[in-house]
């Protein structure tokens, strides 16, 4: 689905990619993490043909990113993104099957209702953007990423301005997505969604791929606590194939076991471990 | 194609909903009272004057130079705000991207901004020049004899300023780009003028001048054009040429050659800019 390698961006006072890999399969959903200013933004608009790159090579469906190809195959949703605000959420929906060429009428209208249905905006198809909420708005804008049937989603922030509700449906429109075979690119900043959400995680710091691997992996191998009759054992910095090892060490030495739990650390751990509070280093 | 129609379209929807041409064809309806009104006042007050005098023709010169002068003006106005944002202005407040990563050429998007803003503006002055045309004629006998050829040089006009809104809008916000643009407006106008009272005082130099402005702005160039087809021949020409509207000057085929070539180039330029752009 999405393939970069190698991907370099600079702009006149700082260079925002330095040799990024990324990779999207289809049904994958992929967290990409990193602090402000990392070059997830650019990453993201570089698949979109938004920012050339320097070097490197991306391609996604198989086409070069930002051709035309590409594009329609492709749903985006910028972080800072506006809709014509004297338009409906209907009329802009309709712009975008235009824009795709899709049919406006018959189907063109069920495709609409369907979206919004799935993002919770059925009663406000003629609501005005200009009167909606950031939130509604962000719903409105996944909406229209999901026009024309993509292959691949690129989202930045979009739950960004969303209450848990509107961040819990967001969640089973991309898992619904993901069970269609839609690759998922989510750039954001809520470790939470990520960890319940992404299949897999990128980490990027200061331009460069810090981290990569899915959750379980990433957030495994951290410890293990043990209960025994003699209380509880803590082994920290443990990987999961050592366990049997340890418990069988105790289970040798006389103790009777009476619970194995091992230890997982959080993406929060991770996050901060490796890339820390870069924002008043910067 | 269709996506430059589907851009054009969403432009002339944004005119319509957020209620530009309404505005715009009430305070038209307003000048056109206001010059119905001139023309009335002029007929009666020199009506008797001129008749003694047998210089009949430059009330309507002058009075038409007049429209001209404010119909391209405020086509220019008109074509300024509908593309001074078209694209960095745009861009800046997060409308571009969402459209541009579609399946639609940076050059479709600014051809449709472009055909909308071209309808509008070039509509706007082909049909009020026509109402003060129609409107001069009521009131006076005789019209300049090539009066109704004033009129293609100043649609024209508007579209070249229309094209070169859009170039600029490419490069910078669109307060910079409506200031720019009107300010290069002001300044032909005054290059124009200049150049005819060089012409007429045989001051080289600024004849010069405007001829070079002519050739960076051309719509200045389709005004003096449009002026010199509403001058009256003879030494009664000089009067409304000298007048405070701007010079006057034949400009041809080659002109409107040249300046069709020049809102191509810009064109392309502006395509160019566009595409090499990050959003």
């Amino acid at each position: 689905m999405v393939q970069a390698t190698g991907l370099t961006k600079a702009y006149k006072r700082s260079v925002a990619l330095r040799g990024v890999d990324i990779e999207v399969a289809p049904g994958e959903v992929v967290g990409l993490l990193g602090p402000n200013g990392a070059g997830k933004s650019t990453l993201t608009k570089v698949l979109t043909g938004l920012v050339r790159p320097d070097g490197g090579t991306a391609r996604v469906v198989g086409a070069p990113a930002g051709s035309i190809t590409a594009r329609t195959r492709v749903g985006y949703l910028a972080e800072l993104f506006r809709f014509p605000g004297w338009a409906s959420a209907d009329e802009v929906l309709i712009l975008h099957q235009r824009l795709v060429g899709r049919p406006v009428t018959g189907e063109g209208v069920a495709e609409r209702e369907q979206l919004l249905a799935e993002v919770g905006l059925t009663h406000a198809a003629d609501t005005r953007v200009e009167t909606m909420s950031k939130g509604m708005q962000q719903r409105l804008g996944l909406a229209q990423a999901l026009i024309g049937d993509p292959a691949v989603l690129l989202l930045d922030e979009p739950t960004s301005a969303l209450d848990p509700a509107g961040r819990h449906t967001v969640r089973e429109v991309l898992s619904r997505a993901r069970d269609r075979g839609i690759g998922v690119l989510l750039n954001t900043h809520l470790l939470g969604e990520v960890e319940l959400l992404a299949d897999r995680v990128v980490l990027i710091d200061a331009g460069q791929v810090v981290t990569a691997g899915s959750v379980s992996d990433l957030t495994a191998g951290h410890g293990v606590t043990i209960e025994t009759d003699d209380g509880t054992v803590e082994r920290a910095g443990v990987t999961r194939d050592e366990v049997p090892g340890i418990v069988a060490e105790l289970v040798a030495s006389g103790r009777e076991i009476y619970a194995v739990v091992p230890r997982r650390s959080t993406l929060e751990d991770l996050y901060l471990s490796l890339v820390g509070d870069r924002e008043t280093q910067r | 194609m269709t996506e430059i129609f589907v851009i054009a379209r969403l432009a002339l929807q944004e005119a319509v909903r957020r209620r530009v041409l309404l505005v715009v064809a009430v305070l038209t309806l307003a000048s056109a009272v206001l010059y119905f009104i001139g023309c009335l006042s002029l007929k009666h007050h020199v009506g008797g004057f001129l008749a003694t005098q047998n210089i009949d023709p430059i009330v309507p010169a002058t009075l038409l130079g007049l429209a001209s002068f404010g119909t391209l003006f405020l086509g220019s106005v008109l074509s300024v705000f509908l593309t001074a944002g078209a694209v960095r202005g745009d861009a800046d407040r997060g409308l571009v991207q969402p459209l541009v990563v579609r399946p639609v050429g940076r050059g479709a998007y600014l051809a449709g901004r472009a055909l909308a803003a071209l309808v509008i503006s070039a509509t706007y002055v082909l049909v009020v020049s026509i109402g003060a045309t129609v409107m001069t004629r009521l009131f006076f006998a005789e019209l300049p004899p090539a009066a109704w050829q004033a009129i293609p040089p100043l649609v024209l006009g508007v579209c070249v300023v229309t094209v070169v809104t859009l170039l600029v809008s490419c490069l910078l916000s669109t307060v910079a780009t409506g200031i720019s643009v009107l300010m290069a407006y002001g300044a032909g106008l005054v290059a124009g003028l200049l150049g005819e009272i060089g012409h007429t005082l045989g001051a080289n130099t600024l004849s010069s001048i405007a001829d070079g402005v002519s050739y960076a702005l051309p719509f200045e160039a389709m005004y003096r054009d449009a002026l010199n087809k509403l001058s009256p021949a003879g030494p009664l020409g000089q009067l409304v040429q000298l007048g405070p509207l701007g010079g006057a000057r034949s400009g041809g085929i080659g002109l409107w050659i040249y300046s069709i070539g020049y809102m191509v180039a810009c064109g392309a330029l502006a395509t160019w800019v566009f595409r090499k752009s990050d959003l």
